[in-house]
Order: C-alpha cells, then structure tokens, then sequence
C-alpha cells in the first residue's frame, strides 16, 4: 500500500467515521433503526455543494448542509412520534423522498466541486502537502465532533436520550418528554451524518446522486467493527470505538484494492472486504475464548 | 491485544509495501472504471486493444496494466483514485463520470484519459474540450442529437409527439434530455418525458406514455438500458416504435439504433494514452469525441411496433436484424 493509499483510506474513513458517529447515536443510544441516513448523506453533499457552485462561503454551505441534515432527522422522527409511523418505515420514507430532494437541490445529478473552493483550500499551504492536508483538517473535525458528542451525551438532554434508549416506559415514568428527545436525536444523527456528506463533496471533486447509497451499511458495520475490537461501558470509549471502527473498514477496502497481486480480481473487491470484516469480527471473539 | 493488532497491522502493511515495490515497472498504465456494464466494458477492453496495438500489452516486460471497478460506489472511487495516485502510473484511464471525477480531485500531476462522459465541461474535468493545459483529456460520448433526430424523422415522418424514458439521477441521461427539449421542437416535434429513477420503473415508465406518444427514444441510459425488455414489451403491445442510442438494444427489441461505437471509443482513448506513453503532454491534446456512429435496424421489431423500414434507411445501416 502507497502513502497516498494509506492516507487516502484515513481521510475517507474519517469521513464515514461521522457517518458512525450518527449510526451509533441512532442504532445504539436511541435504539431506533434509522434508515435516513442514506438519504441525508448525499443531503449533505448537495447542499454544500449547490452553494458553493452558487457562489457561497464553503464554510457557511457546509454549516447549511449540516442544518438540512438536522431537518431530515427531525422529518423522521416527526413521522415516527407524530404520525406513529413506524421506526423503520419512517426512515425509509425520508430516505426515498430525500432521493427526489436531492435531486431538486442540485438541479441535475452531479455537481462538481472540481474547480471550486472548498473547506480543504482555506488551509492550503506551501509546507503541508494535500495529502496529509485533508486528512489533518478531518481528524480536527472528527475530534471536535466526538467530544461535542460526549459532552452531550452527559449533559441533562443527553442523559433523557440514553434513558430513552434503555428504557423508554421508564423514562417516560420519571417525566422524560420522549418522543421530543427522539426527533431531537435523529435530527443531531442525520446532521453529524450530512456534515459527512458535505466534507466528502468536498474532498472528493463533487456531489452525486448516487453517494448515498450504502451508507447505512458502512455506518452500521464500522460501529460493530468498533464495538467488536474493544467493548466498554462507557461512552468515551465506545465514540472513540466507532471512529476507529469505520477507518479500519476504509483499510480493509484500500487492503482489499491490493489483492490483484494474489490473483484476485477487481469485481472480487466487496467480497474481499466482507472477509476482511468478518475476520475482524471473529478475531477478537476467538481471542477472549481462548482467554476465558 | 492491541499490541498484538499492531504487529499484525505492521506486517500486512509491510508485505503490501514489498509487492508493490517489487512490481516496479519502465511504464504503467491504471484504468478505473465506475460500474462494470458492457458499454463501458467494450470501452475498457478497446482501451486495451489499442495500447496492445502500439505494443503495450503482457508481453511487454517494462509494461504493467491494471484495472479496478468501482462497483458504482463513490466512496469506493475516491480510494482507488488514491491507490492510482500513489501508484504512480503514467496514464490513468477512468470511465464515466463518477470514477473521472475521483480521479482529477485526487491528482493534479499525472495524465488522466477519460472516457465515456457525456458532458466533461459540466462535470468540471477540463475547463472547455480544446486542449486543456491540464493533466486531463479524454473522450466525450455525447452523441450529436441532431443525427438523433434526423433517424426518428426518417423513420416515422408522421411522429409529432415523442417520449423519452429516462433516470433523473443519472447526468449522461439528464444532459441529452436538456438537449432534446431545445431541439424536438425546432424539429416540429414535441417532448414528452416519463422518469425510471430505478430500473424497477422502467415498464411503469413507457405504459405511462401509450396513447400520449407517437415513439419511444431512450439514450444510453443506464436503468433503461439495463430493463430494455420492458419497454419492448409495452411497446410490442401498444404499437409504438422503440428507437434506442445503444445498439445492443435493437438486439432486445428496438426497431432502431444510431450509436456510438464503445470499443472504438476505447481505443481512441487508448491510443491518447499510448501518446502519453510517448511523451505528449495532456494538456496539449483537445479532448476528442467518438468519430464514427453506425446504424442498426431491427425488421422484426418493425413488424411487431407497426413500422415499415424506409429502403433508404437499410441501405445506411450496418447491421439489419431479422
């Protein structure tokens, strides 16, 4: 694997590590199986991107796509708690609708980002080449995105929403208003999840409507993949948990891309990323039986 | 534990690093290409053709050739523009829009050769099709949509009313439609447009069109390409003529295709390569746009949709199916 592989895989799984920041804060701490997130990721993207391309500051357009994010979330859990449509259903409509959304934003398909400023130029300089650059300006994000995350998690809101999680007749006994804490949950899920979208629109040369697809699926997997290589109580350790969860699945595919040179093939690339995440999976299971 | 990952992490990384290393060749050529399909397989393999041709192949001890398939996921994309970029081959081939666009936002320095973008202004390559100054040039399959045209005029001179199945996600189809509502009526000819956002909506799609239309015209889209059976199974029943951009779908059913060729294409592409190779610069290469179109009719398809085929028509065409 080259540097520009290695780092490649760092900076997209930073990405996606924000993407299993929201699975985990909707899968794990709200126990809700949220589906919007494959919609809300490319939100992100053509957001940020229409306004850029429309003339904006990349750092106003990325906080928009942000906002849009929240507002999907909020639309899920509306249905869900307003409507009392069921969890996965209610996803899955704002996930199909977004598609349509989408569209509509960004006005034809694809929009470049190319020839356009982004977040990553702001901090351009002659020392540092692109290819730690961006990597770098996304660890700084991704830190800052946890720890807010943490501190959250541990204030007065944060606490109704694990209770919610754990256990919602009983939170709901002790005067947590609930169903207000869920579509506040999914709002700040599909937001982290559309900040995702927009700084990989950025990073990446442009907005496509096709970018979301699979998100759930990556998200989910980088937060067992996480869960799987150290599991703790406490929160701390499983955001951080979750972050190396989705760089490690951004390794397996660069270490994936490599496996020309023992006869496999390009078309054998997900099949090779599966095993790759099942052997995660299994490794560290065999390891504590062997240990017990 | 986590000591032990280490080790192992390390050696993996270590081993990966050796091969590469020891795989160091006098020129490399890397394609990328964003979904495997056979349009843009043809694209690949005329891209190969064409480097063979010029003595670019496996025989060639100081030449290495890979190629990876993105499996229509962009995230996927961006890291193997990365891999390409740290491999640091001479050319980069990249099919479809997708796949260029991961590349040029990933590499400002080595060549890049697209292939298979409709609209690669729009997409933001290259700043205008003339020689760029760039790393970037390629070949556009954007088919000129007056030829389009003329063939529905030659074939149903009484048609006024034309439906276009299309996906609105997908750019290559979104840029010909935007094309074809400028330029249907100029012709005495007006638009009707059903959208297939999946390949499911395809047969949805052309029954919402029987009685609004007079034909059916489908681009290179790739849901409509992918569920052709469909639409020739609505348009066999409802007697309205299929007139298709890609010539495998006279085959399925079409009565009609004036068509890029694929497999040349690729091998423009290739030989743009094999001049890179040689020492062009990219940027002093404009980008170039399929040379040739060639004409296929179906008679059976004619019978089945109510079309008789003008003899002018079967004396252009290269291949008349029976």
């Amino acid at each position: 694997m080259s540097a520009y592989a290695f780092w490649g895989a760092i900076e997209v799984g930073l990405v996606f590590s924000l993407v299993a920041l929201a699975v985990y804060l909707s899968f794990r701490v709200l126990r809700f199986p949220d589906l919007t997130v494959d919609g809300s990721f490319p939100l992100g993207a053509a957001v940020c991107a229409t306004l850029i391309s429309m003339g904006w500051d990349p750092f106003a357009a990325t906080a928009m796509a942000f906002l849009a994010g929240a507002l999907a979330g909020a639309l899920t859990g509306w249905l869900n708690v307003g409507l009392r449509i069921m969890d996965l259903l209610a996803g899955i409509l704002v996930m199909i609708a977004l598609y349509s959304i989408n569209l509509r934003i960004m006005g034809r398909p694809n929009v470049p980002l190319i020839m356009e400023p982004t977040v990553f130029n702001a901090f351009q300089s002659e020392g540092l080449d692109d290819m730690l650059l961006r990597p770098a300006i996304l660890l700084v994000v991704v830190i800052a995105a946890k720890l807010l995350l943490d501190a959250f998690l541990r204030s007065q809101m944060g606490l109704a929403m694990r209770a919610t999680g754990a256990n919602p007749r009983m939170a709901r006994a002790q005067g947590v208003p609930t169903g207000g804490v869920v579509v506040i949950g999914l709002a700040l899920s599909n937001a982290l999840c559309a900040l995702g979208g927009a700084l990989f629109a950025q990073s990446q040369g442009g907005a496509d409507i096709s970018m979301g697809i699979g998100t759930i699926v990556i998200g989910l997997a980088a937060v067992i993949v996480g869960e799987s290589l150290f599991h703790s109580r406490r929160l701390v350790w499983m955001t951080l948990a979750v972050i190396i969860g989705a760089v490690l699945y951004r390794f397996f595919v660069a270490l994936a891309l490599n496996a020309d040179m023992i006869g496999l093939e390009a078309q054998d690339l997900n099949l090779i990323t599966a095993v790759l995440v099942t052997i995660a999976l299994v490794v560290p299971m065999l390891r504590r039986r062997r240990r017990s | 534990m986590s000591k032990n990952n280490c080790q192992w992490r390390n050696w993996l990384l270590g081993a990966s690093l050796a091969l590469a290393s020891a795989a160091t060749f006098a020129q490399s050529v890397a394609v990328v290409s964003f979904v495997e399909h056979p349009a843009l397989d043809a694209m690949r393999d005329g891209v190969a053709e064409a480097l063979a041709e010029a003595g670019y192949d496996q025989n060639n001890k100081d030449f290495s050739w890979q190629f990876q398939s993105a499996q229509g996921n962009n995230a996927v994309a961006a890291q193997i523009a990365r891999k390409f970029v740290g491999d640091k081959p001479d050319v980069i081939v990249a099919i479809a829009t997708p796949a260029a666009q991961a590349v040029v936002a990933a590499t400002r320095r080595i060549p890049v050769v697209y292939g298979a973008v409709t609209d690669p202004v729009g997409a933001q390559l290259v700043p205008s099709l003339q020689a760029s100054d760039t790393n970037v040039t390629g070949v556009s399959d954007a088919l000129p949509i007056d030829d389009q045209i003329a063939l529905i005029q030659q074939l149903l001179p009484q048609a006024k009313r034309i439906g276009v199945v299309y996906n609105p996600g997908e750019a290559n189809s979104v840029a010909v439609l935007e094309q074809l509502r400028d330029k249907l009526p100029e012709a005495g000819m007006s638009l009707v447009e059903a959208s297939a956002p999946r390949t499911l909506d395809v047969g949805a799609a052309a029954r919402s069109l029987i009685g609004r239309v007079d034909a059916i015209y489908t681009s290179t889209d790739n849901n409509v390409v992918s569920a052709y059976e469909a639409l020739v199974k609505e348009g066999n029943e409802a007697d309205i003529p299929l007139i298709a951009a890609d010539v495998d779908s006279v085959k399925r059913g079409a009565v009609a295709a004036l068509g890029q060729k694929y497999h040349e294409m690729g091998k423009q592409a290739g030989r743009m390569a094999v001049r890179i190779l040689k020492g062009e610069s990219p940027g002093d290469m404009p980008s170039e746009g399929g040379t040739e179109l060639e004409l296929y009719l179906n008679e059976n398809a004619a019978r089945e949709q109510g079309v008789t085929l003008p003899q002018a028509l079967l004396d252009q065409a290269a291949v008349v199916l029976r």
